[in-house]
Parts: structure tokens; sequence; C-alpha cells
């Protein structure tokens, strides 16, 4: 016999559902008159330092249809590389609160985020992480939340550099986390769940 | 930050619950420790709750629901089993006949025109929350041909990091159609199926008032990083 290990197991996850913007976003649904406003709006607030991005895309299943009901929340660090809140290196640009709420429009599935580029953050052996906004997404049909990062196609060197981006083995699926420029502050990308270019998701 | 036991979870691709079979990634998820990106996360204030957020009686219009009036309650807890304070908690759910004040959901159950079906708060010092609302009704939805959802409550949970981020849902004890439901059925182990029914609460009923179920929620836990720290230690 040996000591038992008396940890608790963490709540076994279910999936948001089709109705997850009644309790998230409500406003955003037309359900006015609980809350004032939608919590996470956007990351940052106006005077944040850095440069200014807006991110667009749509999220895409295993037959090619794009989800309407998708809902992601991202977090991500100040122009610096730190983080709001409770990140042990420094206090972060009050400007920037570094989390938001995205919902996929009912209509086209469009999602799009206004932020600002993020700085470079440290992997825990202190070599720098490239640019990047982590990302948790749910929808019905998703089990357990998916994690996935948003990297950006111009920060090559840095991106040549992530320990992250390099320990996804098959080096051409990289190419799936990296938004596209298409225009002065314009970046667009588009989750794949399944199939053909599929987004690559972490356990981690 | 602990690892995921993703054998407790559900599985991503589960065929009973159809829509996850075209959701589900196809490839290996690549896996690693977690980095400051999943350790630190967003933290909110009391300033941003409001008196009502939560009591889902009241708050739509300030006149009471309609349904059977149950108290929420339990503890955010972590793997270590210590309490998370002061982290946000949101739920949702349909009103006491199974429907949703959502404009996709077209159930023909009445909407109850006080009755909103969202709410929020903060823990307490202890990781302890508290919700009145009105038991919500089971529902029909479009899998096989006579699915029906038990009554069932959504949480989302926010820990003290990101990579801690959580949502899943709560059953009520005694409820016949718990066994019977796909979304249930995705988790594959009792065990696991069993610490998401919440239990009738007697002791913290409110005698001709209402009745109480308890429902504590587990996040990751935190592990020292004393030795992650150490350069040398790589």
């Amino acid at each position: 016999m040996v000591q038992r290990l008396d940890y608790l197991k963490e709540t076994p996850s279910q999936t948001a559902g089709p109705y997850v913007h009644i309790g998230l976003v409500p406003n955003a649904l037309g359900n006015p008159g609980i809350y004032p406003e939608d919590l996470g709006r956007s990351p940052i607030l106006p005077g944040a330092k850095g440069e200014p991005i807006t991110l667009t895309g749509r999220v895409i299943d295993g037959a090619g249809m794009i989800l309407r009901d998708a809902l992601f929340e991202s977090w991500q660090a100040d122009a610096a590389g730190i983080y709001p809140g409770n990140d042990p290196r420094g206090t972060a640009d009050p400007k920037v609160t570094g989390w938001a709420r995205v919902a996929a429009d009912f209509d086209s599935g469009i999602w799009r985020l206004d932020t600002i580029k993020p700085g470079r953050v440290p992997f825990p052996d202190g070599r720098l992480m490239a640019p990047h906004i982590a990302v948790w997404l749910v929808a019905r049909g998703i089990n357990l939340g998916l994690q996935t990062r948003i990297y950006f196609e111009d920060e090559a060197e840095a991106n040549a550099q992530c320990p992250v981006l390099a320990r996804i083995e098959h080096v051409e699926r990289r190419a799936t986390l990296l938004a596209r420029k298409t225009g002065p502050g314009a970046y667009e990308i588009d989750f794949r769940l399944q199939g053909e270019g599929e987004t690559v998701f972490f356990d981690m | 930050m602990f690892f995921r036991d993703r054998d407790w979870h559900p599985a991503a691709y589960t065929p009973g619950y159809k829509t996850s079979m075209t959701r589900a990634p196809h490839r290996a998820l690549v896996a690693m420790g977690s980095t400051l990106s999943e350790e630190t996360g967003p933290a909110f204030g009391h300033s941003m709750i409001g008196e009502l957020d939560n009591n889902l009686v009241m708050n739509f219009t300030g006149q009471p629901a309609i349904g059977e009036r149950i108290i929420m309650h339990g503890r955010v807890l972590d793997e270590n089993g210590r309490g998370v304070p002061g982290v946000l908690v949101e739920m949702w759910q349909a009103n006491a006949g199974g429907r949703y004040r959502h404009k996709k959901d077209g159930y023909l159950a009445p909407l109850d025109p006080n009755f909103g079906g969202c709410g929020r708060t903060l823990t307490g010092p202890d990781g302890s929350y508290e919700f009145l609302t009105v038991r919500p009704g089971a529902y029909p939805w479009p899998n096989h041909v006579n699915n029906w959802r038990p009554m069932h409550i959504h949480w989302s949970i926010f820990g003290s990091g990101f990579g801690q981020r959580l949502i899943t849902q709560n059953y009520f004890q005694g409820d016949p159609l718990i066994d019977l439901c796909p979304i249930v059925n995705t988790i594959g182990k009792q065990e696991a199926i069993d610490v998401l029914v919440a239990a009738l609460d007697m002791n913290r009923a409110i005698p001709m008032d209402c009745l109480a179920y308890k429902f504590d929620i587990v996040l990751r836990g935190r592990r020292q990083s004393f030795f992650e720290n150490r350069k040398e230690g790589m």
C-alpha cells in the first residue's frame, strides 16, 4: 500500500450548447435588461499602447459549414508582453484588460476582434514565445473547450524561434495558427475544427 | 498547472451526440506544459456585479418567475481541495417549461415573461457561491428522434488562469432522463457523470420558500512553481 493522493478530479466538461449566448453575451443576443453590458466586449481601452489590429474569421466544421453558434474567448498580453492581472513579472498597461469574448455573427458566422498586437512572452525556460493570442473556443457539438492560439504571419523571425510552434511536429500544420495579413493592421484567420487544414489545438 | 485528464472529460468525437461528429478535431492535440499564457487570466471585480445578478427569479423584470423555486449553491475548488475565491461563475438555463429565451429556440413551450435565464456571481473567500432560480424543465432536441435533455443548468467558470477555463452542466438528483441523454453519455465514466448531479440539500432549503441543491465545481489544480522557475532544472 502507498499513501493516498487526495486530489479532487476536475469537474467534467459538457458542451456549451446552442444557447451559450443567453448566459455569456445576453445583450448581443438581444436579451437586454439583466446586465448593463456584456462582459469582454473589448480586450483594450482607448489609449492602449501598441499596434491596433483587427482580426476577423470564421469557425468551420468538418463538412465545410460555417458555425453561427460558436463563441470564443481570447487572452493576450500587452504590447510589452506583460499580462494584466496576475503576471508575476510586473504590471501591464492599464489600458489593456487582455480578455475578450467573441461570438460569431448569427447570420454570417463571421467574428471580429479589435485589439492591439501583443508583445512576446517568455516560455517557462526563458526563451521567448512569438506574439500570440490564446483562444478558448466553445460551441454546440464541442464537448470540451478547444485551446488554440493566433499567431501572426508577419512575425516570421519570432515565429521561427517560438518553442510552442516548434512543438508542432507536422511542420506544415503550423501555418493553421498564422493570421494572414490582409491590409494595414488587418488580419484574417479561420478556425477549422476538422479535416483539411484543421487548426492545431493544444492540450496545455 | 495540473494536466487535464482527458479520459475523465468527454472525448471530442462522440457519435451518440451527432453534432460532435463534424466538430471534433481528427488530429491529435499538441501537448505541452502550460505557459504564462495559461497560468494568467482575467480578474473580475465586485463593481461589475449587480445586486440581483444571482437571483434569476427576480432579475429580468422585477416580477417573480414561474416555477419551482430553488437555491443552487456550492463551492468552486481546485484539485488540491482549496476553495477558489473571487472568481466569476456564470450560469444560464431554460425556464420551468424547458424553453430558452433565445431567438433560435422554437420549442412550443411558452416563454415566461418574467424569466430571462442567466445569472452571475463572484465566489466568496472560501470559494462558495449561491443562486436563486427556478428549476429548469426538460426539453426535446433534434438528435435522435426522441431525445430529451434532462433538467440542467449551464455553468461557465473562470479560475485564476486562462487554462482553467471550464464550461459544464449540472443535472438534478433523481432525474430519470440523465441516463438516457447522449450529451451526458459523452462522458465515459459513471463516476464522472455522478459529480455533475447536484444533490438535494434540505439543510439549505428555506421552509415555505424554496428547496436547495448543492453543486460543487472543481477546477484544474495549480502546482508550486519552484522547480519550474529554476533554469538549470529544465
